[in-house]
């Protein structure tokens, strides 16, 4: 009997001990559960772990095959066919079908009856039909280049009600529980069709106070701390692991392109030359920030136009010249408005209004709650300047298009009409090498036109304990948890 | 008498939660934008628009709230798509706790210290209380708790920094994630009522009666004890019925400083992400607390002092 006893508890104690955990610090909580609904980039980051589209996004910023095994795109770029990969399971040990398929896609498309959860498979999307038991149709109404990068949007089971209670997918991990406030838990997906993932659960703990999850870090609570800022992570090097990439970020100061005196470009032009994007990274990034001449990072390698970094090399002579030109020889005063929420921006605006000064352009600083700058400056267009990152995107036209006169995010208020005919004639093209080549003519024509104050690619800074190996980049706002292994 | 108290109670909470409303229709700031953040497709935001009804003009918004009220029902949170009702039951232990554990402190050490400086008033040991007391007095309790955190988290490594197990998981390691910061708000109020006993038991101890029961001879310190102290205490449970109302306000920040899931960091959350349902909700439930409070010291006194209530 205590034999049994004895061998009960050390095969307990070998299980638990072979059962790895980690706890990883997240600044919020996520908006939906309900991956269609969901659209922050915070809770993306997640449940990225969670769901998996007809493609997946690779470390390179590519997409790859994932609930299909293979696709095809008709000549015309019209038509996408997708293969499904076979015998591949839902977290509830459901096979994934073509009707789950048509059901999810269909979901984002919307109908009569349900309005569409995505605006480009609404837009664009003409039929989503399937042949036979393995094979899906989608066929696009106009020809849309960068579509198919739409296919990463998750696939989810037809059968389950209550998406958002219960997060089902095809991931390498699958939804626990999500405790709001709190944290959020993943446990390992066995039955993973790919390569399966190495560490069993996964707790992204709801942390808002940067403080706090550094003590929190400090004292072995988290081990995993992302987006960490540079002066905790100068701290940290010598103990910890410290991983530095470029992230796809774009943090730039947009001038808001329709309110005096931003609508004069010479202005705008000055003001580009009065900022010194090297001080910048010096002093907020610490040096860790690849800096920039357009809304692109050159982590899109072969969309990025080079050379733009230093189209307004810092010349105050030129920004006093541009702004006397423009009516402005005694300066003027304009406020910066920025989320108090994001240091990292509060910061640049700083340097930003002491670099201005010489230049005659008093900046008041204006900081505000997220949700006030989301209302008023994002949604209402309603400021002079401010300090932003717009997040990475996988295909050039999303990341471009937020400068299209129509878009409705486009709150720089920026409009050039030879830019909207650039842009539309990219994503119709299919020519690889003409669509890059315009892509790159668009940025051009925004460092030219001076929409914005283009700074930096912030680096990603990520610590870890030192056991934890195998952290990967994306060019996305993601954290790949499957590639997580403990070193023995 | 009773019963017109209890009316007024229901007048001024239902009151608070019409500026509460009203306040949010003014200020800036949008609850579907807080939620879905900059890269919401414009086809979500619409979704969520309908499916939320916010459309419809405040006084309507209102009545509907209170409507549902009545029927017991606070309604969803727009952030964290979950009952209010549901959510606040799940994080008042966490913030009740910390503030019953934080009163027990105060009176366990705020007291005892009053009196022992009362008595040594003039001496050594009364003006060293006087000026430790008046040093704490002077410190935020938030900073107070990154220094707990940092000296009994960090460098002794006693009590976790965040992470709150529920009493009913662990009541050894709930009372350790509770400890410290339930001592980071009392700190500065056990300064405030250790002052304020002494001065209150000073002034009692010059009244007349004082005199008068040690003519009798009564010993010094049963003088002290049961007639000064009996007669200062009225006093100092008015201080702490606002020290009280302190700690829940205290609790909001420190939540936040020790990561701990109760009342306050929800408060916090819903106000910056515009979550009207669950702000209205965590304010109905704060203000009925401290107008409860408030009740439950008037009837205090009466057991202290038998003279309020033939008044």
């Amino acid at each position: 009997m205590k034999k049994v006893f004895l061998f009960i508890s050390v095969l307990s104690i070998m299980i638990f001990s072979f059962s790895s955990n980690i706890v990883i610090r997240v600044p919020q909580d996520p908006d939906f559960l309900d991956p269609h609904k969901a659209a922050a980039s915070g809770t993306y980051e997640m449940m990225f772990n969670v769901f998996e589209g007809l493609l997946k996004p690779s470390p390179d910023g590519k997409v790859i095959p994932a609930v299909a095994e293979s696709y095809t795109v008709s000549d015309d770029g019209l038509e996408y066919t997708f293969k499904l990969r076979k015998n591949i399971k839902f977290h509830n040990g459901e096979i994934v079908t073509v009707e789950d398929v048509l059901y999810s896609l269909n979901r984002l498309k919307g109908n009569d009856k349900d309005s569409a959860l995505s605006s480009d498979f609404q837009k664009y999307v003409e039929s989503i039909d399937s042949p036979d038991s393995q094979t899906i149709k989608v066929r696009l109404n106009t020809r849309n280049s960068d579509f198919l990068v739409k296919f990463v949007a998750a696939i989810v089971p037809k059968k389950v009600n209550l998406l958002n209670d219960n997060p089902i997918g095809t991931g390498p991990y699958s939804f626990v529980e999500y405790v709001p406030g709190q944290k959020l838990v993943l446990k390992k997906f066995a039955d993973y069709w790919g390569e399966k993932a190495h560490i069993d659960n996964v707790v992204f703990k709801i942390i808002p106070d940067e403080q706090t999850s550094l003590l929190s870090f400090l004292s072995g609570d988290i081990r995993m701390y992302p987006r960490i800022n540079d002066i905790q992570a100068e701290m940290l090097k010598d103990r910890y692991n410290v991983i530095k990439g470029e992230q796809n970020m774009v943090q730039l100061m947009t001038m808001n392109n329709k309110v005096k005196p931003f609508d004069d470009k010479r202005v705008r032009q000055a003001i580009n030359y009065a900022i010194d994007k090297d001080e910048i990274i010096q002093l907020v990034a610490n040096g860790n920030g690849t800096k920039l001449g357009s809304n692109m990072s050159p982590i899109m390698k072969e969309y990025y136009e080079e050379g733009l970094e230093d189209y307004y090399k810092t010349d105050l002579n030129k920004a006093k010249q541009l702004l006397k030109d423009a009516g402005y020889s005694d300066g003027f005063t304009t406020t910066i408005t920025v989320p108090s929420n994001y240091k990292f921006h509060v910061d640049t605006a700083q340097v930003i209004a002491e670099q201005l000064k010489k230049i005659g352009v008093n900046v008041e600083i204006k900081q505000v709650e997220w949700g006030v700058w989301l209302d008023e400056v994002y949604s209402k267009r309603n400021y002079d300047m401010t300090i932003i990152g717009l997040t990475g995107k996988l295909s050039p036209y999303d990341i471009l298009r937020r400068y299209l006169s129509d878009y409705p995010k486009n709150f720089y208020n920026y409009e050039n009409l030879e830019y909207d005919e650039i842009i539309n004639k990219a994503i119709s093209e299919t020519n690889e090498d003409i669509r890059a080549a315009l892509y790159k003519q668009a940025q051009i024509i925004l460092t030219e036109d001076a929409a914005a104050v283009y700074i930096m690619d912030p680096q990603l800074t990520v610590v870890t304990y030192k056991e934890i190996k195998g952290y990967t980049m994306y060019p996305l706002y993601v954290q790949d948890i499957s590639k997580l292994y403990y070193e023995k | 008498m009773f019963f017109k108290k209890i009316l007024s109670m229901i007048i001024t909470i239902l009151f608070i939660t019409l500026i509460t409303f009203s306040v949010f229709e003014i200020i800036p700031g949008d609850p579907i934008l807080s939620k879905l953040g900059m890269d919401a497709d414009e086809a979500q935001i619409q979704a969520l628009k309908s499916e939320l009804n916010l459309d419809s003009p405040f006084p309507v918004r209102y009545i509907n709230w209170l409507e549902s009220l009545f029927k017991g029902d606070l309604g969803k949170s727009i952030r964290y798509e979950k009952p209010v009702l549901q959510m606040i039951k799940d994080r008042v232990p966490v913030t009740f706790s910390m503030a019953f554990m934080s009163i027990i402190t105060i009176i366990l050490i705020g007291v005892p210290l009053g009196i022992i400086s009362a008595k040594n008033n003039n001496k050594f040991i009364g003006t060293f209380i006087s000026f430790i007391t008046q040093f704490l007095m002077s410190i935020p309790s938030f900073w107070i708790g990154i220094i707990l955190i940092f000296l009994f988290g960090l460098i002794f490594r006693i009590f976790s920094t965040g992470g709150y197990v529920p009493w009913s998981q662990n009541p050894f390691e709930a009372f350790k994630a509770l400890f410290l910061p339930s001592l980071a708000i009392s700190i500065p109020s056990i300064a405030v009522i250790t002052r304020y006993t002494k001065n209150t038991i000073i002034e009692e101890m010059n009244k007349p009666y004082t005199l008068t029961a040690y003519s009798k001879g009564i010993q010094a310190n049963k003088v002290l004890l049961k007639h000064n102290l009996r007669n200062a205490l009225i006093p100092v449970i008015t201080i702490l019925g606002m020290i009280i109302g302190n700690i829940l306000g205290g609790s909001i920040i420190i939540e936040q400083v020790f990561s701990l899931p109760g009342i306050g960091r929800l408060l916090i959350n819903a106000i910056s992400t515009r979550d009207i349902p669950l702000v209205q909700g965590l304010v109905l439930y704060l203000a009925f607390i401290v107008v409860f409070i408030n009740f439950m010291i008037d009837i205090l006194y009466v057991l202290i002092d038998p003279r309020v209530k033939t008044k």
